[in-house]
Formats: structure tokens, sequence, C-alpha cells
């Protein structure tokens, strides 16, 4: 390892040079990349065990666990996984793609250790709130239901450690500019993880105006909170956080595209203009969560839930072009250029960094991305709403989306910032179908007992101990008994995640500048990736296949359930 | 490389390929679609929300509840001893929430229209009415008001789909829908 001293100004920053990028390593960035990643993936599996003991209970033959355990373990889960595991993995790589890909040393690291400590205590703090069992409210804590004030507090806390590692990654990207260690423009991947920053600023301010006062009412200093104006900003947060997700997921894909098969992205000014109209159109999606609630006007619903004309959508389906095609530029361009898909049947899916992204990508798309435009439409909503439709997308997004690609990219992270070679590689080529596969199937089952109109968060769908019942079709159950097994499945590839990665680093061979040169996992010799789109760029019908698939399903589905609303009572 | 810096350092200016700009062209487009169905759907279709609501206070609103269910109660549910409640046609329809009933029965005629009034006396919760398949949020302190017209006759349950606490698995009401006497 060489050791380079950083400009005499800043006598305590040690550099390393990568073996393989070339990049200088600022050591303290790399060790807050370690602790965040690691806190991030402990998350990941407390909140993956609530999330299997919550998939078991609601299939009615297990229903394993009791009612209050249920709420409770729906509540850690939420909280655990979609929070937690995201947002620390997430400053990992605001840190990664600012220190560390533009050569420079991280701006403030006491900072940022002081961001790690609040959001570890916020974590824990609410951890301990919800099994104390005096928490059960769900992720969303809808008032006038009440939490222990140490719930609202430890979010409080882990959002307050957020917006401080959002300064330290801009405070980076001002000193790298200022010291001139790049030339040129930020890289792609940089300016994803800007994107969302910028998101991450505007959710977090969301959730300071609504989570203050919430807490200072579970304490009794506020007497009312008004329910709706709660959901209105709450969701500011709960919606827009996940915009930070698509935005760092879909920086990652880039990023995993580029280290693994040198792809480039087939235009620069297209792929960051999909990445500005995220920051400029995405925060509206806190209306789709009023789609059916009282006192809020039809006009003011499709224009927001619509993203301003779906532009933000418009956003998504670019990204959903230029990654794949960057992918198919590449491998044609290393010689996979027989017929249409010779670049994809010899893509690299043995390697699970690559594997991971493109089903993410694909699951993202496919059953993400159509069902959540689908869901936010004003009418369809109505068929809907809190039904277990609601979970069954995001989970396509979060987890297939934004789960998937974390984990992917995990696999580079370890060789390269942990410095460790993989242990069981075997199981971590598998760990991308196990968990894409339980991850789809969960997704895909829970929409198809929501579209039959099974509520979510609910313990007993059988009603057996209500004064009234109500019986679903019998497809429900077998729904039901599919999302548990695909539940398992993704639990299994979950575990098998945790097992290499935790295995690597712990007692993973050492992996040395020699180690690495011998067999790297960026792709070397990118340059014969030559130049960028425009004219140059090899026709790509693959992707334009992929894409046209994509866009007829979409259409597709999208008039099939204006046609089962056309068949719901009349409405005015 | 998405990793290193772009090579043109002015990429804003970079030429757009030809399938950049037409898949472009036809996702904006699609957007505009879908965003004129929902206007489109307000003035030709019959699933529309009428965006109708009051702020309440719940005692009110509970009143207004029992009085309806007092003036129109044609029987009771079995052992439960709740309600059910036959109002005529064209009327104002009351049912509530609260920890953890739909409060009352409602008996209503087919194809006949009611304005249906709903609201909640304490936490959140989810009007869903199956296997129809209408879902709508209950807030307490607003009244939603919509004006239904049952298509189908039968027995139709109104399972809670918002989380409201350790009996919300319990919260179950129902509405009839009878062929008109």
């Amino acid at each position: 390892m060489t050791a380079t001293t950083a400009p005499a100004t800043y006598p305590s920053t040690t550099f390393r040079t990568c073996p393989e990028t070339g990049l200088l390593v600022d050591a303290k960035a790399e060790t807050l990349i370690k602790v965040n990643a690691v806190v991030a993936v402990v998350f990941l599996a407390i909140g993956g065990l609530f999330g299997l003991l919550v998939a078991l209970t609601r299939w009615p033959a297990v229903h394993i666990l009791p009612a209050d355990w249920f709420y409770l373990a729906l509540t850690a889960h939420g909280a655990d996984v979609l929070l937690f595991w995201i947002v620390f993995f997430e400053v990992a790589l605001l840190y990664f793609a600012s220190a560390i890909l533009l050569n420079c040393r991280l701006a403030a690291p006491r900072f940022a250790w002081v961001a790690f400590a609040l959001m570890l205590v916020g974590a824990l703090t609410a951890n301990v709130a919800v099994l104390q069992g005096e928490s059960s409210v769900m992720f969303t804590s809808y008032v006038p239901m009440q939490a222990a004030p140490h719930f609202y507090l430890g979010l409080i806390l882990f959002a307050v450690g957020t917006l401080i590692a959002c300064f330290v990654f801009f405070g980076t990207l001002v000193i790298a500019r200022e010291e001139g260690t790049y030339e040129g423009s930020i890289p792609l991947v940089t300016f994803g993880a800007m994107t969302a920053a910028i998101i991450a600023v505007f959710t977090l301010a969301s959730g300071a105006i609504i989570l203050i006062p919430t807490f200072l009412w579970s304490i009794g200093l506020i007497g009312h909170i008004d329910p709706v104006v709660y959901k209105l900003v709450w969701w500011g947060m709960g919606h827009s956080s996940q915009q930070i997700n698509v935005s760092a997921h879909v920086a990652v894909w880039y990023a995993i595209a580029a280290m693994v098969l040198g792809a480039k992205p087939l235009s620069e000014k297209v792929s960051r203009t999909a990445f500005l109209m995220y920051i400029l159109f995405l925060q509206l999606a806190s209306a789709h969560h009023m789609l059916v609630e009282p006192g809020v006007s039809s006009e003011w619903k499709i224009f927001n839930t619509s993203y301003a004309m779906y532009l933000a959508v418009l956003g998504s389906m670019i990204h959903g072009m230029s990654i794949p095609g960057a992918v198919e530029a590449a491998q044609r361009r290393r010689g996979f250029d027989r017929g249409m898909f010779e670049w994809l049947r010899k893509a690299p899916w043995g390697n699970p960094a690559f594997a991971g992204m493109f089903l993410s990508l694909v699951m993202f798309g496919f059953l993400g991305g159509i069902s959540g435009v689908v869901l936010g439409t004003e009418q369809i909503n109505l068929l809907m709403h809190n039904t277990l439709y609601v979970p069954g997308h995001f989970h396509a997004t979060v987890v297939a989306g934004t789960t998937l690609a974390f984990m992917a990219m995990t696999y580079l992270v370890v060789p390269l910032i942990f410095r460790r070679e993989l242990v069981m590689k075997r199981l971590a080529q598998w760990q991308p179908y196990l968990f894409g596969i339980g991850v789809a199937g969960i997704s895909l089952f829970m929409m198809g007992a929501g579209t039959l109109g099974v509520s979510r968060r609910h313990w007993d769908i059988t009603f057996s101990d209500a004064q009234l019942t109500f019986d679903y079709p019998p497809a429900v159950f077998l729904m039901m008994g599919l999302n548990g097994l695909s539940a398992i499945l993704a639990t299994i590839g979950g575990i098998a995640f945790v097992v290499v990665v935790v295995g690597s680093i712990l007692f993973g061979k050492r992996r040395d500048d020699a180690a690495a040169k011998a067999s790297p996992v960026v792709l070397t010799g990118g340059d014969t990736v030559a130049s960028y789109g425009g004219e140059h760029t090899l026709k790509l019908p693959g992707t334009i296949t992929l894409v046209a698939v994509f866009f007829l399903a979409f259409v597709l589905y999208y008039y099939v359930n204006w046609k089962y609303l056309s068949e719901v009572w009349p409405l005015s | 490389m998405a990793i290193h810096s772009p090579e043109k350092r002015i990429w804003w200016n970079e030429p757009l390929d030809r399938k950049e700009i037409i898949w472009i062209a036809i996702a904006f487009a699609w957007g505009l679609v879908m965003f004129a169905t929902m206007i489109v759907w307000h003035i030709t279709g019959q699933q529309n929300l009428s965006n109708e609501a009051y702020k309440i206070d719940p005692e009110i609103y509970a009143e207004r509840t029992e009085a309806m269910a007092t003036k129109y109660k044609v029987r009771e549910e079995g052992k439960t001893g709740i309600p059910v409640v036959h109002p005529p046609p064209g009327t104002e329809v009351y049912m509530l929430g609260r920890l953890w009933e739909w409060w009352p029965i409602l008996e209503l005629e087919k194809g006949k229209s009611y304005r249906l009034h709903l609201s909640s006396l304490d936490w959140q919760h989810g009007f869903s009415l199956q296997p129809t398949n209408i879902n709508l949020q209950v807030h307490p302190g607003y009244e939603m008001v919509l004006t239904i017209t049952p298509s189908e006759t039968g027995e139709f349950g109104v399972v809670c789909n918002e989380y409201c606490g350790i009996g919300h698995h319990q919260m179950v009401g129902k509405i009839y829908v009878v062929d008109k006497k």
C-alpha cells in the first residue's frame, strides 16, 4: 500500500492509491464508509427477520405471531429496513461518491462522526421504543394514534444526523472543486448522489416540520395535530425519502455498469437531465397518499400525483433506456455483437454485482415503476388505497430496486474498500437470484392479494374473533401462502448476503495491491469503450426491444386497471 | 465511465442520438396521455370522488349518525344488537368509524343514489368496501361526503384497512344492498 500525504495544510489526511482505479482514497473517508455500511447491514439483518415474521403471520395457515407482536414486528420492520438500513448505506454511498470518486479528502470528518453517532443513537432509541411495546404505531405513526415520546425523538435524532452527513457530502464537493482534485465536471455517479443529497435535504426538512411538533404533542406541550395536515407533511418526508433511494440506486446502477463492464452512459446530457427531473418533480409525491382523503381537491391531486404531468416518471423511463443501453454498447464493443441478445446472454451473470444490478433494474421498472404509476393515478387509487397492493408496489421499488442494488454494490465495496476477498463465492453468485426471485414473488403476490381487496397491516383476514365477518375470495389464501413462501426465499437470500459480507469482512483473504492487480473487480482497459453517445453510438436493437416490451406492458396494465375501475359502484 | 468525469466538460452541448430522442418523445407523450386520462375520467367516468368534505366535531357527527339510525332502523343484526338501518333513497346516510367498529349497518337499494357521510370518532380508519373494492381514508374531525349508487345486490363487508391499534383486525362493518322494496 502506498500512502500519500495530503497538501501541507491538511497534514492529518492520509491517502492510499487504489491499485485498480488509481483513485486516491482518504483513510478517514474509508473508515466512515466502512462503519456506515456495516451498521446498515446489521439493521438489514434485524429488519429483514422482522419482515419474515410479518409475512409468516400473514400466511393464514401459519399465523405465527400473536396480534400485539405482529403490529410491533411490522413497525420495527418498516423502521429498520426502510429507514435505517437504506439511509446508513446511502450515507456510505455519499462519502464514496464524493471523497473517493473525486480523489478528495472528506470534508469535516469529525462532523461525519457526529452524524454517525446521532444516527446510531436515534436508530437504537426508536428500536427500543418499538420493542418496549408502547409504540406499535406503524412506520407512518398517523396521529392521533400516539407513540412513546422517545420513538419520535429517535427518528428526529436520526434525521438530524443524516442532514449533517448530507452537508459533509456537499462540503466535500466544494473542497474537491476548490482544490482541483478532478478535471471537468463531476462524474455521473457523483451527480446522481448529489441529486439524492439535495432531495434528502428537502425530505429531512419536511420530517423536522412534522416530527418535532408530533414529539412535543407526545409529551403534552401541543394539544392537537391535524391528521390530514400530518399526512400531507409526513409524506413530504415519507415518499420523498423514497426518491432519495431512487436517485441513489440509479447512481449505483450506473456505477456498477461502469465498474464491471466499463459501460459509459449513452449520453451524459440525457442521464444528467433525467436526474435533474427527479430534483424538480419527485417531491410532489406526497400526493400519492392523499388521493382518497377528505378535503383535497381533484385539481391538486391530479397535478401533484402525476409529478406535474409525469415528468419525474419521464426521468426514470430515460434511465430505463440509458442503463441497459450503456451495458449493451459496452458488451457489443467487447465483441458480443451477434444477434439481438448475445450481449445479454454473455453478460457476467455469475458476478453478483452485475446480476444484482440488472435484476434490480428490470424489477424496479417492470414491477415497481408500472405499479407505482397505476397506484398513483387519482381515480384508480380508490381500488388499491391501503390494500396489500401498496406494500406489493413498494417492495418492488425499495427491496427489489434499492436493496438489491445496494447489495450488488456491496460486492464491489468489500474488495475495494474493505480490501478483502469474498468468501463463499458460490453462495455469493446465487445470492442475487435467491433474493431477487423471492422479492419478485413478495411483490407480485401482495399486489395480487391487494387487487382482490386484502387490507395491508392486518393481523387476521379470516376475522376469526370479530363480531361481524367478511369472507375474502379463496384465491386470497393462495396468494398469502405464496407470499409467505417468497418471503422465506428472500430471507434465505438475505441471510446469504449477510453471511457472505460479514464473513468476507472478518475472515476474507486480505487483498493487497498485488492481489488486486492479479484479480481486479473493476474492469480495466475501459478505454476500449471509446467515445460517448451521439452519432458514435452503436445500434442497440436489444435495448430497444426491451424498452418496447416495457412500454407495451405499461400501457396495457394501465388501461386494464381503468377497466377494473369502471366496474366499481358509481361514485361522485 | 460513469465513475469518471465526463470527457467533455460541457456535457450539455453533446449531440443527442436519434433513438434516445424518439424514446424521450414517446415517454413524454405517454405522460401527457396518462395526465389527460385522469381529467377525461372526471368528465366521462362514473367513479370520481366528490371531494366534498367538512370539518366536524366528532360528537356532533355521532349525534347525527345516531339520529339517522334511530329514525330508519329496521332490525338488529343477529345477536350482535347492531342496528340495521334502511334510509330512504336519496337521503343523507351516515356511517361512523370508531375503535373498533363501523356503525351502524346500512341497508341500501340497488340502483339508488345516496349521499354517504363518513367520519371517525377517534383515530384514523380505512373504509374498505369488499368485494366491490372501494377504499377511502376516514379521519377524525373531517366529514367526507360522496354520492354512491350500489350497482349490485348482496352482503358487503366494510373492512378497516387503516391500522388503528390492537383491535384493528376485528373492525368489520356491513352494508346490505337489496332490490327496491
